[in-house]
């Protein structure tokens, strides 16, 4: 069984029409025009105990929407979720004492509030014995580095600090699953590498649950084990990242300096991209040509300064993806 | 941590918070104080040109005038979070935060905010109150004492329903709430006159759908150990407020309707 089953689910929405200006406003009350939007069409996926989700997809796809409906505070219109043996609409107190939720743009800490205080009403909230609590606040302050916050204000905290803030608050419980929403979203260089490194610390050790949206590919490539891109209310794709480059873009590229003027190149299963002076980037097609075979066939016949091998970027992929299933922003 | 003692957890971070800027609470308790101050002035002016109006002195009018306030600060103190409920939870989306704790809603709406600054217009009544006292040679005995609870109790939960309501509203519309302020302040207005000052639909209204009469007028009656010059039977005066508490109970049916209309459509 797994600790997450998702099927079937869809959901639309209601959305009222209203004209524009004054006298748009006053007819709306009287008489409301509807417009129904399907967020959801037929969502189906399982995660077992312990995996890392990355869930992605362009605005507007129907993520958020399925991270309400299973954190419990929406609920579906068809199909059916199971979390650990409860339907979370349901059941939705019961529910959400075994869950994590950390929202990237809103705070659940008190502005007004010191860090530590927040924490001990988040105890309080969710009954979390006192001895316990203790030590999971205590290693959750060590591993995140939160000593010399917690007697500030939250207010006073820069968004880096307050994001590790909030991945502790969202953490006191000790939660099974976590739920990431754009957890990295305006943060520093060093602060996104900070959540990153702690949540796959804790997806490792301890074996949390973590299903993770996110606009930022680089979070995926760093966590996520396993990919859902969703679209058009519908999952589009469902493997592990590797697997969905090579679907959608295979291609490699191979950036060489030449000793004098980039020559004129004609090799099989490459092709020139770009030329500037002494530097060529060509792509190629591993399944048609090695890296190897290339650059032994250029530094045959010409005088290389420097040769280097990339992937596409992960952006790169992505938005390839979306492109070939017409998934761009509704 | 049962609902009670975690209600007194959320009163000690909001007094924390709010003492994180002591002057500020100060100047805004004395702002209400004043403020409410004035209306009293206004009414003994009315007094001063008339005399008794309609049969009631201004001493007694300040008895009204002092339970509905107090009534109203406590209710204003405890229920701030459904005030705030559309501009601050559901526009900004901050509701579903509250739905993602283990937790009912309305608790940690009532937990979100206790406002010292009420105190102003609490201040404001007991003073009247002590005044109206005075000017009537008001004798305290322990049995108008528990009807002046007993009132103050039906009251909080008359104004606390008012409160809910208009939190209702929001999971509609965040653009309406005016019409259920007018409702809440324009109470806590009408409440300080007996209704046998109003028209007779007015008056229909005070009690039957609205039913402020219930938790001032009939109680204060009682307070006073006046009969009721409209006709309502002694036995019923001491009862009236009891009404406070059935509003507040349909009040949370309403809300729990609109929490699953809100977690059906997400807006």
């Amino acid at each position: 069984m797994p600790q997450i089953l998702v099927q079937d689910l869809a959901k639309t929405y209601r959305v009222a029409e209203r004209d524009p200006g004054m006298l748009g406003a006053v007819r709306g009350l009287v008489r409301r025009r509807w417009r129904t939007v399907e967020a959801l069409k037929d969502v189906s996926f399982s995660l077992e105990r312990g995996e890392l989700l990355g869930f992605i997809g362009p605005n507007g796809a129907g993520k958020s929407t399925t991270i309400k409906i299973l954190s419990g505070i929406l609920r579906p219109d068809g199909g059916r979720v199971e979390i650990e043996g409860l339907v979370p609409y349901a059941d939705r107190i019961k529910h959400v004492a075994r869950i994590g939720v950390v929202f990237g743009q809103r705070t659940q800490l008190w502005w007004d509030l010191p860090v530590i205080d927040g924490f001990d009403l988040l105890r309080d909230i969710y009954r979390v014995d006192p001895q316990r609590y203790k030590a999971t606040r205590d290693e959750l302050v060590a591993m995140l580095r939160l000593e010399k916050l917690l007697d500030q204000p939250v207010r006073q905290l820069s968004l880096g600090q307050r994001m590790r803030a909030e991945i502790a608050a969202a953490l006191l419980h000790e939660p099974s699953i976590l739920f990431l929403d754009e957890p990295t979203i305006g943060l520093d260089a060093p602060s996104k590498l900070a959540v990153r490194e702690f949540v796959k610390k804790l997806n490792q050790e301890r074996g949390v649950t973590v299903l993770l949206t996110t606009h930022d590919m680089h979070d995926i490539e760093a966590l996520a084990q396993r990919v859902i891109v969703i679209g058009h209310g519908q999952v589009l794709a469902d493997s592990p990242f590797e697997t969905l480059r090579a679907n959608v873009l295979a291609e490699r590229r191979l950036f060489v300096d030449f000793a004098g003027d980039a020559p004129a190149l004609d090799l099989p299963g490459a092709e020139v991209r770009n030329r500037d002076g002494r530097s060529l980037e060509l792509a190629f097609d591993p399944r048609v040509t090695s890296a190897p075979a290339l650059i032994a066939a250029i530094t045959a016949r010409h005088a290389v300064e420097d040769i280097h091998v990339e992937q596409p970027a992960i952006e790169e992929v992505i938005a390839k993806f979306y492109d070939l299933h017409g998934a761009n922003e509704a | 941590m049962n609902a009670l003692s975690l209600l007194g957890r959320y009163f000690g971070a909001s007094m924390r918070s709010q003492m994180q800027y002591p002057a500020s609470a100060m100047m805004l308790t004395l702002a209400q104080l004043a403020s409410t101050a004035i209306e009293i002035v206004s009414i003994w002016a009315l007094f001063d040109r008339f005399g008794a109006v309609k049969g009631w002195a201004f001493g007694e009018v300040m008895f009204f005038y002092a339970l509905i306030g107090i009534s109203f600060s406590f209710a204003d103190f405890l229920t701030r979070g459904f005030d705030v409920f559309g501009s601050d939870f559901v526009r900004t989306g901050a509701f579903d935060r509250l739905l993602l704790r283990p937790r009912s809603a309305a608790l940690q709406l009532v937990g979100h905010d206790f406002r010292i600054s009420r105190f102003g217009r609490f201040f404001q009544a007991s003073i009247i109150l002590a005044i109206a006292t005075g000017t009537l040679g008001f004798v305290w005995t322990p049995q108008a004492i528990l009807l002046a609870l007993w009132t103050i109790a039906g009251g909080v939960a008359f104004f606390g329903a008012l409160f809910v309501l208009q939190a209702v509203m929001a999971f509609w519309t965040v653009e309406s709430l005016e019409a259920v302020n007018a409702l809440t302040y324009g109470g806590v207005y009408a409440g300080q006159f007996p209704i046998s000052f109003y028209a007779r639909w007015f008056r229909t209204f005070l009690i039957f759908i609205v039913p402020l009469a219930c938790v001032s007028y009939f109680p204060v009656l009682a307070i006073l150990g006046r009969s009721d010059p409209l006709g309502a039977p002694d036995w019923f005066l001491p009862l009236a407020p009891a009404a406070g508490f059935l509003f507040l109970a349909l009040a949370f049916l309403a809300w729990r309707f609109g929490v699953s209309k809100y977690t059906s459509t997400g807006s």
